[in-house]
């Protein structure tokens, strides 16, 4: 059930960033992910901690899914960084630098005991950044080893350091990271991100690189800037001739249970639950691309 | 026919008695003009923050020993911050402006002067000229180029100002008109903004003003989100107007909304392909690129926002110069804002009432400009207030404004980045906004956010003295600022 969710667009919130972190809410992505990790410096880790911890209590993100990238758990800050996250009720806690299950389990361990401290009913939902060779060869598992991984997403920076390479606007040194981990995702039925777009003036590199990741089966993207959210928005909006079908087949469907039938089919084409699915996904981001109205 | 003279024969005007203008320096020709303490003196603010005549000339009439002078500048800026010495020593004792910034507008606001300051609009300007209330005895007028008998203009020579739009009425009703020109052209320098039959003497001056000042970085399209996000919000609110069809009308301000907002309308006119009549005001290069991409057929120019619009001024035929007076006076026989659809416009404040302040900021130190505000929200058919919801930790939505600069009533629609607000007297268009996927809030509840996020301000302390007056456009004073207290 966790990955029905609509998660186009992951925000990346720098949590030293007092501006930043005041205003990201208001750009509306679909998530917004503080980070505590690569983009605050050793001497500002405390201050960072603090500030997310408030400004995950504060109203104007209550409305709005958070996700806190924490420091690794062998760095003296992963388990400040983690109780403070859960304490002031993050969704999701993305795990950074994910190279074996055995990160997810600890990680996971970790959330569950002080979920059971503090008495916190819903549970922290883990999202694994792979960010290695190591990680992506052992994508597969990473995704199956946890129920509160709802996802998987690339972390393309830290990866081409891996392999020796770096990133290029034709992205072909991503092509077998890509490709492994969104399979591993639809293996474990979770969700698979892309990693961030670097240039933030490039607004056509980003756009095709979205139509890209978006062509591959990605669910979603990490994004450094607020101005990449319309465009991502943009580029995902579903087509009309889309809409139009998705809404004839939901409509198929509810004619179908109102009169008790199993099977549908339109214009001669069985309709089963995977295709009434991806109708309902499709009615989704339809309505959150604002090309459709709430009536629906 | 008793009264009436018989012919006397008279010499023929031989060339070396022939009538001059020109003078060697600023001093003579004050001198010529007859200038006395107590008389007013009038300026224009094309230059905007690289004007460098007014405090030329405002040094040589202090040198020469001058008090007691009402300034008439259509506008002021940072960079006439040395007026302070020259009101400290009683050689100016009175101002007439659209805005005051600076080191002048807080020393003002502190109470440097004993008569308040009179904030007027742009179209407010010409009415109060026109009534016969400011009535300028001697105008300065600070051109690029001119002829030796005072044809001026301001979309050529060396250093571009555009349109001279706010220094017509003043060149048409002073008794005295003096052209600051920096280049001397071959009479005659024709067409021209200013006119021979106007003008008494000419003085050629080293420079009149920075060009490159004029914008001041408010020219390029911003990457700020917040502001991007604005004038996404902004063309969406356009967009779903009923307005927005082909032939309508705009005005947009400077400030990275204002003019990122224009390009996405031209995006969207693009793509619909809707084209406007005219643009209107102050008018920037993207409104000239609109020009020339044919999405607009005619600007209608009162000042020119940046080199562009000063360069396309003198280019092309489409791009008009106009007066305050045809632009925005409200006494004015026809003025373009009364022909105008949409204007876009920005605010330091707005408050449940609708009412606008872009004169006085947070902690109630003068520090902007009336400008077009009042006029186009008046007259246009939908007038936009666009603000971010918070500055910082100052909330633009208030109880109420600090100063009324733009009543409420002249308000049609409020975009903040959490929410747009439509006047209560338009449910047909917060229906049709609500219906195109936009957040729709009544004002209290954007008050409320506001509130939830910076607090409620402190109160400002004021003393019971008045520093300056704010003038409606009709003359008519609409609120007063007082001086902070210690």
């Amino acid at each position: 059930m966790i990955q029905q969710k609509l998660r186009r667009s992951m925000l990346f919130v720098p949590g030293s960033n007092v501006s930043m972190v005041c205003n990201a809410f208001i750009y509306q992505p679909d998530t917004v992910m503080f980070d505590l990790e690569d983009s605050v410096a050793l001497s500002e880790k405390d201050s960072a901690r603090l500030l997310v911890y408030h400004a995950l209590q504060h109203f104007t993100y209550k409305d709005i899914e958070t996700a806190v990238r924490v420091n690794p758990l062998n760095t003296p800050f992963g388990i400040l960084d983690l109780e403070a996250a859960i304490r002031a009720g993050a969704d999701i806690i993305r795990l950074p630098k994910t190279d074996s299950v055995d990160d997810v389990l600890e990680m996971e361990q970790e959330i569950a005991d002080i979920e059971n401290r503090i008495g916190r009913q819903k549970k922290t939902m883990m999202l694994a950044a792979i960010e290695s060779a190591l990680g992506v060869v052992n994508a597969v598992d990473i995704a199956r080893s946890s129920k509160r991984l709802m996802g998987i997403a690339l972390g393309a920076e830290d990866f081409v350091r891996d392999l020796r390479t770096q990133r290029t606007k034709a992205g072909s040194e991503l092509m077998a990271a890509r490709n492994q981990i969104l399979l591993a995702a639809r293996a474990a039925k979770i969700s698979a991100f892309d990693s961030v777009f670097s240039d933030v003036k490039d607004k056509e590199g980003f756009v095709y690189e979205v139509n890209y990741i978006k062509g591959l089966g990605f669910d979603g993207k990490s994004l450094i800037n607020p101005n990449q959210i319309p465009w991502l928005h943009k580029a995902f909006e579903p087509s009309i001739e889309d809409i139009t079908w998705a809404q004839e087949v939901l409509e198929a469907a509810k004619d179908s249970k109102i009169r008790g039938l199993g099977v549908v089919s339109i214009d001669g084409k069985m309709v089963d639950a995977p295709i009434i699915a991806r109708a309902r996904w499709i009615v989704d981001l339809a309505k959150a691309s604002g090309v459709l109205g709430e009536e629906v | 026919m008793n009264n009436l003279k018989t012919f006397t024969c008279t010499e023929k005007i031989k060339g070396e008695n022939r009538e001059t203008k020109l003078f060697t320096t600023i001093q003579e020709a004050i001198k010529a003009s007859c200038l006395q303490d107590g008389m007013t003196i009038s300026f224009h603010h094309a230059f905007r923050g690289g004007d460098l005549i007014l405090n030329k000339v405002i040094d040589i009439i202090a040198a020469m020993g001058f008090k007691d002078l009402t300034l008439a500048s259509s506008s002021l800026a940072s960079i006439h911050d040395t007026l302070i010495a020259h009101i400290k020593s009683g050689v100016i004792t009175q101002i007439y402006t659209s805005g005051l910034r600076g080191k002048l507008g807080e020393a003002i606001s502190h109470g440097l002067m004993e008569k308040p300051v009179h904030i007027h609009s742009h179209g407010g300007r010409v009415h109060l000229i026109q009534s016969g209330e400011l009535n300028i005895d001697v105008a300065f007028v600070g051109v690029p180029v001119s002829d030796v008998f005072g044809n001026a203009n301001g979309h050529s020579g060396r250093s571009k100002c555009g349109s001279l739009g706010y220094v017509m009425s003043d060149a048409q009703y002073a008794k005295h008109v003096i052209i600051l020109t920096e280049e001397l052209v071959a009479y005659p320098n024709k067409p021209s903004s200013i006119s021979q039959d106007q003008v008494d003497s000419v003085v050629v001056v080293d420079a009149v003003g920075d060009p490159a000042k004029i914008g001041a970085g408010e020219t390029r399209m911003t990457s700020n989100p917040k502001e991007l996000m604005l004038a996404r919000l902004t063309t969406k609110v356009i967009e779903h107007s009923g307005l927005f069809k082909e032939g309508f009308s705009l005005q947009t301000g400077t400030g990275g909304a204002s003019l990122a907002t224009t390009v996405f309308l031209s995006e969207k006119m693009e793509s619909k392909g809707i084209t406007a009549s005219f643009g209107l005001g102050g008018i920037t290069g993207t409104m000239v690129y609109m020009l020339k991409r044919g999405l607009i057929k005619k600007l209608l120019d009162v000042q020119s926002f940046d080199e562009f619009a000063a360069k396309s001024l003198g280019e092309n035929e489409n791009h008009i110069e106009i007066s305050a007076n045809e632009y925005a006076n409200p006494s004015s026989k026809g003025a373009a804002i009364k022909q105008l659809d949409i204007v876009v416009l920005s605010a330091l404040e707005i408050d449940l009432d609708f009412n606008v302040n872009v004169i006085t900021g947070s902690k109630g130190l003068l520090r902007g400009a009336s400008g077009g505000h009042c006029d186009t929200a008046a007259e246009a058919k939908l007038s936009i207030i666009v603000a971010p919801l918070t500055r910082g930790r100052i909330p633009t939505i208030t109880k109420r404004v600090n100063t009324i600069v733009t009543p409420g009533s002249s308000v049609d629609v409020v975009v903040t980045d959490q929410g747009i607000a439509v006047h209560p007297r338009h449910p047909e268009l917060a229906a049709a906004l609500k219906k195109a996927g936009l957040i729709v809030l009544d004002m209290h509840a954007l008050y409320e956010k506001a509130m939830a996020l910076c607090g409620e301000p402190q109160e400002i302390k004021y003393t019971d003295k008045v520093v300056a007056l704010i003038r409606y456009r009709d003359g008519s004073i609409i609120d007063v600022v007082r001086q902070l207290a210690k």
